[in-house]
């Protein structure tokens, strides 16, 4: 290891207490009913059971989420009143993509390395079952001018404006406002620029279920909590972990570009409800309360780049930033938890770390970043497999690196993650010594 | 039936530098690398044949793929020079028969052909890629296809006539042939122009242009193989209103009616002046009602035909003149302009801006009054969100394009500009009070440009420090439509101010003259002439609608009434008196009164609602302005009948305008006929079917044009005596402003 700890003199050491999750679901599956708030709830209520922690030792709440529920625009304060936090404990709701939930943990480390908290709980949660559907703009305007019309007359008219092709509604899309590109059609272009064929798509996303089911199996996915829904059973577990065969794969059509794009269903991460915390403290507190933290939470960094061309990328150029921040190797990582928001995207990032033309054309570096191993990588299945509820998937990063650097006795983990906008963050977290 | 086409191998074995081939399996993959720009030349053509004859007779070979390695075109179009080295229609028709043969094996290949299509597909190219059996295109904002031929006063000739109403249905493919716009990728997608559609990509393990080129060629390969497996199907199942189209279009009066309505809409818009319309509806007609052979053959005879026309001369003499003109012949400037400042934000200046800040140059636009600078912006606001709405751009594009715009009425951020156009009010002694304000504030490399029409440069310098960083930048209106910028340096003007001035037009977008320094400088000192002898044509009772039909008529796309209700009835008397002043009695003609008569009635033209029109907003339709009228009856003169003929006054018009411009290129003002004939036509609306000016005298001849003007000179004297040059042209006919 190029350094024995990344603990510096003077500064405060922030340690992940625990992490927990609900169960990720396919959207429109057990969850369907609910709201975000509720699966936000859930998510907090299990961390407090799995830490029995005072509701009133947490100094501050912070919750990520990205399609918002206009009723519950703060969704981290609804969330946190009904899960029976004291009134006079403040929640901020922050929003960044599919790292939104990064941002909540990163949001609480400043507050605490800032001496302004000791105890902060962060989180994020998704809920697709159900989105903003909204009236045209059209609509919008005439209903509201509605508001205001006094007369009879007056709305009559406006009622009498109405046309049929107002009443089209306006669906949310998973499409960059910049470029009109959705998340999809960029993956399947990002994949082919990098050469990824269908087959190593594929490859990867069997290899993510594979693993995850395994990891499922033996019961090695220790953050998710039991969550009894409202009318319907106890969830214990993940339920889109679906191994399949190659061959069944291959009979999929492209979901995107058509008729020869490579980017699947089988080969993305499908459509999420879930929601995810975690327990960050500084460790003078966490030891005080008697605590035996999980992990250290060390440097971080966030980056961003052509939202076109390299939305997905994010984890190419966070992960050398964030090395080199810590003074470390790619060598001494033990842990790595990539978020897979497309097969196609992970072997693109892999290909971009392992070419120096890219590294020397694009990102400014001499050499190459070199990819991880794939024996360290996302050995416990990842977003393909497990599930991608957007803001809800950073905090199952962090702690499954935590915990896997339990399991595997490793000293180093690290992050990384693409997001929307082009963006991107990494994070180094130590293994608390055991 | 399948026809072998039996080699007769060429004994010498030569190296191809044009064309090569790879095979891929069971795919040839062809790929297009003229060492310049990939063109059907004759060695293209002749290397394209050998290789498909080399294909046809492998064995092994069961589909192909024809690609260009030019990142920037498929094939850009016919070789021009091919053209212009024939000296008879026969020569021209033959050419146009080798390419309808070779396209017709091409078409009836018996193994499929994929054209893969990156960047631009024009003429020769499009009609090479319409004979294959499949086409695919990228989206890049380089692929464009269309056939352009009639812009050069030519014909699809190497079948586009014939195939293209078949693919796309007669009312696409007359839009397409006879307007000979560009297509864009996913409008060619839907009207069935290209089959299937391919996405740019962006950087990866190679450049992006390089990359995407060879996805292209993966996703083709792909196809040809599916298309020779008949897993991809040929034709296509058509869709419900494609099969109710097909259907009227089968009945002969249906055709016909179109075949009417074309021909009534061609002639309207060329007034009969440019041939190449009209014959291309002959030729689509004869290939629909007569059959195939008929059709071909129409079309190689009319290609012929139209290449030997003064039209097709002309206009393809513009097409070269607009290429020189948009290369800066000053080189490279020392310091590339970031920062531009522009002085007025009145209609020039918010213009100015707009074209500026969507090329990613940072813009202060000031004005000395709120009121004005936000109509300014509004107006940069409007120029970009209309495109959006024709989806040139996006509205994000647009957000940030107007990023780079800062309005403000201070000269606040001037010390950081590389350069000031100035556009305010043409009066100068207010240009000299924003020269030296100006010059206060900016840094020593910045220079001054001042957007003026006629206003002699050298006295605006007059008041400057440093006359070398002055130079004179005449844009048209309005400047994100008018092409033409008429860059004006005075003799202290450095080489590298000019440089700078050239760069900056090219980056607008612009067809840049340079001309010398005087009164009126090359454009407005041609205009004014002929605005003059319009005026007087006027008061000899000729009615303003007859004016424009008799000016519109020889082939000018704006008549002269409405020209002069366009520049502004004050900027004509404006510049009438300037140049006047200058020039004196040769620039008479109309009386200066009468627009004076009018701009004190407030009929200004366009802007004012009224001139010699009455406009009102909404309303295509326009009077004539009655009240304008009577004020014309108070300056009435009595015409000549000798030199009143409906042809006469149109000479007297041209004469003046082609003399002035004669004696520019005689003066220096011009620095070669190409300039002139670029400026006259961009700038003016002189007859892109004469081909400008100096064309005009080549192809009239400058003896013909003498003895005219010394018809009018008798009349009217020295407005009409040819200038010594134009002189020298007419007693030897060997002398051509253009070789």
């Amino acid at each position: 290891k190029s350094k024995k700890t990344l603990a510096k003199p003077g500064v405060k050491n922030i340690v992940l207490v625990d992490g927990v999750r609900t169960p990720f679901l396919q959207s429109g599956t057990i969850y369907a009913d609910l709201m975000p708030h509720d699966l936000a709830r859930a998510a907090l209520q299990g961390l407090l059971n799995r830490t029995g922690l005072p509701k009133d030792a947490v100094d501050y709440i912070v919750y990520g989420t990205v399609i918002q529920e206009v009723k519950t625009s703060n969704v981290a304060r609804e969330a946190a009143l009904g899960a029976g936090f004291s009134d006079k404990t403040p929640a901020h709701t922050v929003t960044m993509a599919c790292i939104s939930s990064n941002q909540a943990m990163t949001t609480a480390v400043g507050l605490i390395a800032a001496g302004q908290c000791d105890a902060v709980v962060a989180g994020g949660v998704e809920f697709m079952s159900d989105v903003p559907i909204r009236h045209s703009r059209r609509m919008r305007k005439t209903m509201l001018s509605l508001n205001k019309a006094k007369t009879l007359g007056a709305r009559l008219s406006l009622l009498g404006s109405i046309r049929l092709a107002h009443l089209a509604p306006e669906l949310p899309a998973v499409a960059e406002f910049s470029t009109a590109e959705t998340m999809g059609h960029s993956a399947d272009r990002l994949a082919a620029a990098f050469g990824v064929s269908r087959l190593e798509q594929d490859e990867f996303a069997l290899r993510s279920h594979t693993l995850a089911k395994k990891a499922q199996d033996s019961g090695l996915l220790s953050d998710v909590i039991s969550f009894k829904v409202p009318g319907k059973d106890i969830v214990s577990k993940d339920n889109g972990i679906r191994p399949s065969t190659m061959e069944q794969m291959a009979k999929l059509k492209p979901a995107f570009i058509k008729p020869h794009g490579t980017v699947t269903a089988a080969n993305s991460s499908f459509l999420t409800d879930g929601a995810s915390a975690v327990l960050i403290m500084s460790e003078e507190k966490a030891l005080a309360m008697g605590y035996k933290p999980k992990a250290y939470l060390r440097d971080f960094v966030y980056v961003s780049q052509d939202p076109k061309d390299q939305l997905l990328l994010g984890p190419t150029y966070a992960t050398p930033k964030v090395l080199e921040k810590s003074g470390l190797t790619l060598n001494d990582i033990d842990v790595f938890e990539f978020h897979e928001a497309f097969a196609g995207q992970i072997m693109a990032n892999l290909k971009a770390m392992e070419s120096d033309w890219f590294a020397q054309t694009y990102m400014g570096r001499k050499t190459k970043v070199g990819a991880p191993p794939m024996e360290k990588f996302n050995s416990w299945g990842g977003s393909l497999s497990l599930g991608h509820p957007f803001a809800a998937t950073g905090c199952r990063l962090v702690t499954t690196v935590a915990h896997r650097l339990q399991k595997e006795g490793g000293q180093y983990g690290l992050v990384a993650a693409c997001a929307a906008g082009g963006q991107g963050h990494a994070m180094v977290i130590e293994a608390y010594p055991q | 039936i399948f026809v072998f086409f039996i080699i007769s191998v060429i004994s010498c074995i030569h190296s191809r530098t044009h064309v090569n081939y790879e095979i891929k399996g069971d795919v040839a993959v062809i790929r297009m690398n003229d060492p310049s720009v990939n063109t059907l030349s004759v060695q293209m053509q002749r290397e394209m044949t050998e290789v498909m004859d080399e294909v046809w007779g492998n064995s092994a070979v069961q589909s192909v793929v024809l690609i260009s390695s030019k990142p920037g075109s498929f094939i850009a179009g016919a070789d021009l020079n091919m053209i212009q080295a024939c000296t008879t229609a026969e020569e021209v028709t033959l050419l146009s028969q080798e390419g309808q043969k070779m396209f017709e094996k091409i078409e009836k290949s018996p193994k499929p052909i994929v054209a893969a299509i990156n960047g631009s597909c024009l003429g020769g190219g499009l009609e090479f890629a319409i004979a294959c059996q499949y086409r695919i295109a990228t989206k890049s904002k380089k692929t464009v296809l269309g056939c352009p031929e009639v812009m050069l006063g030519l014909l699809p000739g190497a079948g586009g006539t014939q195939r293209l109403p078949k693919m796309l249905g007669l009312p696409s493919a007359f839009d397409m042939v006879l307007t000979g716009r560009s297509i864009r990728p996913d409008k060619a997608k839907k009207m069935g122009l290209v089959h299937q559609l391919v996405d740019t990509l962006g950087p990866g393990l190679k450049s992006p242009e390089e990359r995407t080129i060879e996805y292209l060629e993966e996703v083709a390969v792909e196809a040809a193989r599916g298309l020779a497996k008949k897993q991809i199907p040929l034709t296509k199942e058509k869709g419900l209103m494609q099969k109710i189209q097909d259907h009227v279009m089968s009945y002969p009066f249906v055709r016909q009616q179109i075949y009417n309505t074309v021909q009534k809409k061609v002639m309207k818009q060329t007034k009969g002046l440019y041939p190449a319309p009209l014959k291309i509806i002959e030729c689509v007609k004869a290939g629909l009602e007569q059959g195939p052979t008929a059709g071909y053959l129409a079309e190689s005879q009319n290609f012929g035909k139209l290449a030997m026309t003064p039209e097709s001369k002309a206009l393809i003499g513009l097409y070269h003149g607009q290429v020189t003109c948009k290369k800066n012949r000053f080189g490279t400037p020392e310091k590339e302009v970031k920062a531009l400042a522009v002085l007025g934000a009145g209609l020039m200046g918010a213009g100015i801006a707009q074209v500026s800040v969507d090329k990613g140059i940072h813009t202060i636009l000031k004005d000395t009054t709120l009121e004005g600078l936000s109509r300014g912006e509004q107006q940069v606001y409007k120029g970009l969100n209309d495109k959006t709405k024709k989806k040139s751009i996006t509205t994000f594009e647009r957000d940030s394009f107007l990023s780079n715009l800062t309005g403000q009425l201070d000269y606040n951020g001037f010390n950081k500009a590389d350069m000031v156009i100035e556009a305010v009010f043409e009066d100068l002694s207010i240009k000299h009070k924003v020269l030296k304000e100006v010059e206060a504030v900016i840094p020593p490399h910045c220079i001054f440009a001042t957007n003026t029409s006629a206003l002699p440069i050298k006295d605006i310098a007059a008041v400057s420090k440093r006359p070398e960083k002055v130079i004179g930048m005449h844009y048209f209106s309005p400047v994100d439509k008018m092409q033409l910028l008429e860059i004006i340096t005075t003799d202290k003007t450095s080489k590298d101010t000019t440089a700078s001035a050239v760069a900056v037009g090219l980056k607008q977008g612009k067809v840049i003259i340079v001309v010398g320094d005087g009164p009126g400088f090359y454009t407005t000192r041609c205009l004014a002439p002929m605005l003059a002898e319009a005026v007087r044509v006027l008061q000899e009772g000729v009615d303003p609608k007859k004016l424009d039909s008799l000016t519109t008529g020889f082939g000018f796309p704006v008549g002269a009434a409405t020209l002069a209700d366009e520049v502004g009835i004050d900027v004509a008397a404006h510049v009438a008196e300037d140049l006047g002043k200058a020039f004196g009695s040769r620039f008479g003609g109309g009386n200066i009164e009468f627009l004076k008569s009018m701009v004190d009635k407030g009929f200004k033209g366009r802007k004012s609602g009224k001139g010699c029109y009455i406009y009102q907003p909404g309303l295509k339709r326009r009077d004539v302005n009655t009240e304008a009228l009577e004020i014309l009856e108070s300056y009435k003169l009595t015409p000549n009948a000798a030199i009143s003929s409906d042809s006469d006054i149109q000479y007297r018009l041209v004469s003046r305008f082609v003399n002035e411009a004669v004696l520019c290129l005689q003066e220096g003002i011009l620095a070669n006929p190409v300039e002139g004939d670029i400026g006259a036509v961009f700038g003016l609306g002189f007859p892109p079917c004469l081909g400008g000016p100096f064309r005009f005298v080549d192809s009239f001849g400058a003896d013909k044009l003498v003895e005219k003007m010394r018809k009018f000179e008798e009349v009217f004297g020295n407005q009409f005596t040819p200038c010594q040059l134009l002189l020298d042209h007419a007693k030897d006919p060997s002398k051509k402003f253009h070789k």
